[in-house]
């Protein structure tokens, strides 16, 4: 763990106290003014690029949140170790890591930390909870953000210029998720449970619209919490309604111990799931109940981009831990904005923003362009099932599915 | 350099330096540390004012309350559905165009709707003592989070876990505190602006506080917690003054969140947990039960310690280790219990006990 | 009707781990009317720990049912080890100090062993190996499996075998003794100090016991499990008349059926205006519905007041 912030407080500190018992007059200004890419260095100095990322490293998600900051990290790495340029400068980059806790209220506080430190740009939140409140004080701070996962469809519809994300919305998902249960499970009868978070319930209700739009009928809609372990009541009502497919909106961490006791309750229908289940951990948690469910990823498989593989094993090297679950798209979130910077040779917003509008870059996940809201174009979204204890591609959704 | 001799000249002159100090704190912290800080001082003084509400049920009263965070919600989304486009477009039919109330109408209304929540949380639990209502207290919290937390559907009324975005941040004088302004030459950014509202309520809350205890209701609350019986036997009517007690509390509540709502711009269930209503009760207990003062440096110690340690704990370790041992973010949460058990363990009464308070203890202590 | 079977079943297997924490948390009430918080961290710390010891235990080939076995047995004293440190250091200095102060500490306490335990075990949810077996039994058109069977039969064993302990015994009368009046029991001879410290030993490996069983049943465990559990726990021991060690067994195994019931039923009953989302309320409205209009719980005493 590298420090989230070394610079800054205990010098501000020094000096304070150091006005006290002297009175000086210059020197209280050198802190505060030292701002990143304003070029004043001496020629050969490199450009600092200072990328925030946020996410929740304490709490129950707490494994999801390091995960998108060491996919952070690597690119950052990587960045620093091709050399990447700047405006024919060599740039360094440094990754001020925050935690939020998953709590708007720690989202703010520490967005407000960031566009104090006047980061170049913001890589985060994690969840959409966070990622919302924050991304007005980004916003006012004049701070480009790319969130790589959250997937509320609010985000990027507040009119900020600055807003962006590498993943597929609720809606896109959703969508994709419910032509794949009509077309390739050719479910009729659905039931579906959701979290009552603002991620599953956001991708629920997604899901259902687009299975009833294709002429599914939902015979249940049940809920359970991001913290419960038990679900028997709610299966067993899923039973009684012979339900063919069984949708969950929600984490893998109630996605796999709901797999495991379908099976202890004689209930042997499919489930299927968005990203937040799509995990390795999914597998673990479900046990022998894993076998034969379906999920959805954004973006095209690993193996099947350029650098995929590659990634996945220097992820492992490197953390001595493997993917969770959205490191790779935190780490197309800080090449893209690499990407947009390099185009403009610049790290000034008014000057790289542009050019990430029009970015077209081959991330690890997908072809990265954004619509005009900062949404992912074309949002591909793959399907999954699992088989033997991992998850295996089935199909890739290239989708127009933002009406 | 001497002091004024005369004591009240000079609690004056206190007055007039903790007033000046109050008043250009945000400009000094804003400029040596950034606006994060004024924004942690910012939610700093809306836990003072939850302090100071739950101070009156649980210090005044004696009343162990652990929902009251219920409090702060309902006025946090009675400012959001008042100040947001929420309601238009979820009820097309009703609301032509977004409400958009002024703050001076929605904060009273939040207050009176908090305290009428406050009195039917009462109204059932008037019988219960302790540890019951502690969990009585518990459920109506979370009742009304889940309730929150649900009302999406069938009719749209909270946005369930969604949350209401895109809140209006409060309007003083025409001039809105959602962005930086300009006022007599110098440059007010939002929290600043903030900032001197919230103090001001918070000032206000204080002043309140500070009449209520020493009058006739406040002694009235102070007999209750000190022997019911008593107090009944006394001619107190146990029932309204109990229920007095948690609707002037829940009042504050009302206050502290809707100045939330529209300082964050966005409200979900998730900010209203069990958790934080165990926090804001931290706070009255730790500084001093029934002690304004007390209860004041309560708040803003636990509301500013989280923050420090997760600024400071990192350098301090790299510093006396060479490396960070413990991730930062587990140990401020580790010495955060950790204090809270040395200084119940230590000072029981809390940090700063009200001189009454600690009489009464050592009473206490010599009988048991 | 198989349907109505299984929700009662479900609702016995939750009911009974319910039952099994709430009996830590009614001990303690029971003898110093205090709500141990911590007591739900005390289970997450005997399911992980078991966690640990099966996980090592299972590369050894013994069957099943003793490598679970074993993972209990380490993690019974471990547990205890823990309820003994939590009341020497929170609780017993502060006996005599105002009724809130235990409280926070217990909070304290909570946050405490939660972030030592994540330092200790990691953030990731822990699985519990392979090694029962899950195969469901046919009751009626329902399933059950024989750890369910279990979960349910020991839960009653020990709830059985705590009565005894207290009314039969000579430590039982002393923790009744101790309970009625400390003061007194001390005057009697009642060594009051050993009789909380044993109680809240006990305590602890219930929550052991409970913790594996959770921890079996659902077949993972973390960190941050013991908090909404024990919340559960508690309010089934309130419900069944907190400090009575039959009312926490009638409490628990009430709120897990009502949860079952209400989850399966509630939709339909109300047309889909109430529905699985509103779980959690039903038990604290049930919960509020029986302090208000019997206050000492289903099973309590009239509860003396206490100033």
């Amino acid at each position: 763990m590298t420090l989230p912030f070394p610079s800054r407080p205990l010098p501000a500190l020094l000096v304070l106290s150091a006005c006290l018992l002297a009175a000086c007059g210059e020197q209280s200004d050198t802190a505060p003014s030292a701002a990143p890419g304003g070029g004043l260095p001496a020629m050969d100095a490199p450009l600092i690029v200072r990328l925030g990322h946020v996410a929740p490293l304490t709490g129950p998600q707490a494994h999801l949140g390091k995960d998108n900051e060491n996919g952070a990290r690597l690119a950052i790495d990587d960045l620093n170790a091709e050399g990447f340029q700047i405006g024919d400068k060599p740039a360094r980059f440094e990754l001020l890591g925050e935690d939020d806790q998953a709590d708007p209220r720690q989202g703010t506080t520490v967005a407000q930390k960031l566009a104090d430190s006047r980061v170049n740009a913001v890589i985060g939140h994690l969840n959409s909870g966070t990622t919302i409140p924050a991304s007005r004080i980004y916003h006012d701070a004049g701070i480009v953000q790319v969130s790589p996962s959250a997937t509320n469809p609010q985000y990027t519809r507040q009119g900020y210029a600055g807003a962006f994300r590498v993943f597929a919305d609720d809606v896109q998902q959703g969508g994709a998720l419910g032509a794949f249960a009509m077309k390739n499970l050719n479910a009729r009868r659905i039931a579906i449970i959701d979290d009552r978070t603002a991620y599953g319930q956001g991708l629920a209700d997604e899901f259902e619209k687009a299975a009833k739009a294709a002429g599914a009928e939902i015979v249940t809609r049940e809920y359970t919490t991001d913290k419960a372990t038990d679900f028997a009541s709610i299966l067993t009502k899923v039973k009684s309604t012979s339900a063919d497919l069984l949708f969950y909106g929600g984490m893998d961490t109630q996605a796999g111990p709901m797999a495991r006791q379908l099976k202890t309750l004689n209930l042997g229908i499919p489930m299927l799931f968005g990203d937040g289940g799509c995990t390795v951990e999914f597998h673990k948690l479900a046990g022998e109940g894993a076998e034969g469910h379906y999920c959805s990823l954004p973006g095209v498989p690993l193996e099947k981009m350029a650098g995929g593989t590659a990634f996945r094993d220097r992820y492992k090297a490197k953390f001595n831990t493997d993917i969770q679950l959205y490191a790779p798209y935190a780490y197309d979130a800080v090449r893209v904005v690499a990407e947009a910077m390099k185009k403009a040779g610049s790290t000034d917003r008014m000057k790289f923003l542009p050019e990430l509008e029009q970015i077209n870059y081959p991330g690890l996940t997908a072809q990265i362009a954004f619509d005009e809201k900062g949404d992912i174009k074309n949002g591909a979204v793959t399907l999954y099932q699992a088989k033997a204890g991992a998850w295996s591609p089935l199909e890739t959704m290239g989708g127009d599915a933002t009406p | 350099m001497t002091l004024p001799g005369d004591p009240k000249l000079r609690a004056r002159l206190g007055i007039v330096l903790i007033g000046i100090a109050l008043a250009v704190l945000p400009f000094v912290v804003g400029a040596n540390f950034g606006n994060s800080w004024v924004r942690i001082i910012d939610f700093a003084l809306l836990y003072v004012m939850l302090a100071l509400g739950l101070n009156i049920v649980v210090g005044f009263a004696g009343l162990l309350d652990l929902g009251y965070i219920a409090f702060y919600a309902v006025g946090a989304y009675l400012y959001a559905l008042l100040s947001s486009p929420h309601l238009a477009t979820a009820f097309p039919a009703v609301f032509a165009s977004a409400p958009a109330w002024s703050v001076w109408l929605v904060l009273p209304l939040g207050a009176l709707v908090a305290g009428l929540f406050g009195v039917l949380l009462g109204t059932p639990t008037l019988k219960l003592r302790g540890d019951y209502l502690a969990i009585v207290t518990l459920g109506f919290g979370e009742i009304i989070r889940i309730f929150l937390n649900n009302l999406n559907a069938p009719l749209n009324l909270t946005n369930g876990p969604q949350g209401i975005n895109n809140i209006q941040s409060a309007e003083i004088a025409g001039q809105s505190l959602g962005r930086s302004f300009e006022l007599f030459g110098l440059q007010i950014p939002s929290v600043t602006a903030h900032y001197y509202f919230f103090l001001a309520l918070t000032l206000l809350v204080i002043f309140i506080c500070v009449r209520l205890q020493d009058s006739r209701l406040g002694r009235a609350w102070v007999a209750i917690r000190e022997d019911e019986l008593a107090a009944r036997a006394c001619g107190i009517n146990t029932r309204n003054v109990k229920l007095l007690a948690f609707g002037l509390g829940a009042t504050f509540g009302g206050v502290a969140g809707g100045l939330f709502a529209g300082f964050q711009g966005f409200v979900s269930p998730e900010s209203f947990g069990l958790l934080e209503s165990i926090m804001v009760l931290c706070m009255v207990v730790l500084g001093g039960m029934g002690h304004i003062a007390g209860v004041i440096l309560g708040a803003l110690l636990l509301a500013l310690l989280p923050e420090v340690l997760r600024w400071g704990a990192a350098p301090v370790q790299q510093w006396l280790f060479g490396k960070v041992l413990v991730d930062p973010e587990s140990l401020r949460l580790l010495l955060f219990g950790v204090a809270l058990v040395l200084v119940m363990r230590w000072r029981p009464a809390g940090l700063w006990p009200s001189a009454l308070r600690k009489r009464e203890l050592a009473a206490h202590a010599e009988v048991a | 009707m198989d349907i109505f079977i299984q929700q009662i079943i479900n609702g016995l297997v939750l009911g009974s781990i319910y039952a099994l924490v709430a009996l830590g948390y009614t001990m303690v009430y029971g003898i110093l009317g205090l709500i141990n918080f911590a007591h739900g961290e005390v289970v997450m710390i005997g399911a992980l720990t078991a966690l640990t010891a099966i996980g090592l235990l299972v590369p050894s080939g013994l069957p099943g049912p003793v490598v679970v076995l074993g993972g209990l047995l380490i993690a019974i004293p471990v547990c205890m080890a823990v309820g003994f440190s939590i009341e020497r250091i929170a609780y017993r200095p502060l006996r005599n100090a105002p009724r809130l102060a235990p409280l926070i500490t217990a909070i304290g306490v909570s946050i405490v062993l939660q972030q030592l335990a994540m330092m200790g075990w990691g953030r990731n949810y822990h699985t519990f190996p392979a090694i029962l077996p899950t195969t469901p039994h046919q009751v009626f058109g329902a399933a059950i499996t024989d750890l369910q069977i279990l979960i349910v039969v020991t839960a009653a064993v020990l709830m059985a075998a705590l009565l005894w302990l207290i009314t039969r015994t000579r430590l039982g009368r002393a923790m009744r003794a101790t309970s009625e009046n400390p003061a007194v029991a001390r005057l009697m001879g009642v060594d009051v100090d050993r009789v909380i410290a044993f109680t809240f030993v006990l305590g602890s490996a219930l929550a052991a016991v409970a913790g594996v069983m959770v921890a079996a049943n659902y077949s993972i465990a973390h960190y941050a499990m013991g908090f909404m559990l024990g919340l559960k726990a508690f309010t089934a021991a309130v419900l069944g008349g907190i400090g009575n060690v039959g009312g926490a067994m009638l409490g628990g195994l009430l709120l897990g059926i009502i949860e079952s019931l209400g989850a399966g039923y509630i939709g339909d009953l109300t047309g889909g205006f109430l529905g699985s989302h509103y779980q959690d309320v039903f038990a604290f409205f049930v919960l509020i519905l029986v302090l208000v209009f019997r206050p000492s719980g289903l099973m309590g005493e009239k509860v003396a007041e206490r100033a």
